[in-house]
């Protein structure tokens, strides 16, 4: 599970262009959005798009994403249990 | 209506791996390709935008010279000013049109990134900019052949002329491929250049 949170800070600060901010910065259970990394409403369909694209999961209603993309922890626990590939 | 005598405050060049403000060099970086210059330049000006890096290269591009040109105004005051954006350039978002199109080519490989779509429109630039500066003004992005400094000289003149602006942020933003070019300048009231479309070509053309 850890390599699975390290995997996920690299590709959201990689895939979201957080430019400036280190893995090292990210807590596991950092909240993604408001005052945490900042995330906005784009970042969130990104990550929809990635969950899709690397992990096989298809989120069909957006506003599951609010609950998924808590944490880097929740996240993982996620696609850990629904992850197809 | 009626016809003032308009002037050009300040002009901002971003091309060729360098930065001016009024013909003042503030940065150049031979030795970089786009990315890295742009991202070397928006540090060097102290541009703090975390969002700056989000954007597609045309935004960046705008951004970082309408942020020299109007930093200066809008930095200390809490208050909304009336400076209208008037932007224009020949490839529109093509770069940025290309980079979803390949994204979505493949149906198998079906991934369009909401991210890269959202910039496929050259007027997106405008209301980074907006964000930036607080600026609820008029804004507009034209597409042209060339850089038509009759154009923009015609519609800025008219803006402040019906007191639809106080200020106009106009003049020509184009990337696409490796080739990218940024000329924009502030038409005011108060300036010492003339407002016109000699002077307009004068400060485009000069290296």
């Amino acid at each position: 599970m850890s390599d699975l949170k390290q995997e996920l800070k690299e590709k959201i600060i990689t895939q979201l262009n957080l430019e400036d901010i280190a893995i090292e910065e990210i807590a596991d259970n950092d909240p993604l959005f408001g005052d945490g990394l900042g995330l906005d409403s784009i970042d969130a369909l990104e990550l929809i798009v990635m969950l899709d694209k690397d992990y096989g999961i298809k989120l069909t209603d957006p506003k599951e994403g609010k609950k998924i993309f808590e944490s880097i922890e929740v996240m993982a626990n996620y696609i850990a249990e629904h992850r197809t590939k | 209506m009626k016809a003032q005598h308009l002037k050009i405050k300040e002009y901002c060049k971003i091309s060729n791996n360098r930065v001016l403000l009024n013909d003042q060099l503030l940065y150049e970086d031979q030795g970089s390709d786009f990315t890295t210059f742009i991202k070397l330049a928006y540090k060097k000006m102290n541009t703090n935008y975390p969002k700056f890096f989000k954007m597609d290269d045309l935004s960046k591009l705008g951004f970082l010279a309408s942020d020299i040109l109007l930093k200066p105004m809008t930095q200390d005051s809490e208050i909304s000013k009336n400076i209208a954006l008037v932007f224009s350039n020949s490839a529109s978002s093509l770069q940025t049109d290309r980079k979803h199109q390949e994204s979505i080519m493949d149906q198998e490989n079906y991934f369009p990134s909401p991210a890269v779509f959202v910039y496929t429109l050259p007027n997106i630039c405008l209301g980074e900019i907006s964000i930036k500066h607080r600026l609820y003004s008029e804004n507009s992005f034209f597409i042209f052949n060339h850089f038509n400094a009759k154009y923009l000289h015609d519609y800025a003149s008219s803006l402040i002329e019906s007191e639809k602006a106080d200020e106009v942020l106009c003049g020509w933003i184009n990337c696409d491929v490796e080739d990218y070019e940024a000329f924009l300048y502030l038409v005011s009231k108060e300036g010492s250049i003339e407002h016109n479309k000699e002077e307009i070509i004068k400060l485009y053309t000069t290296k």
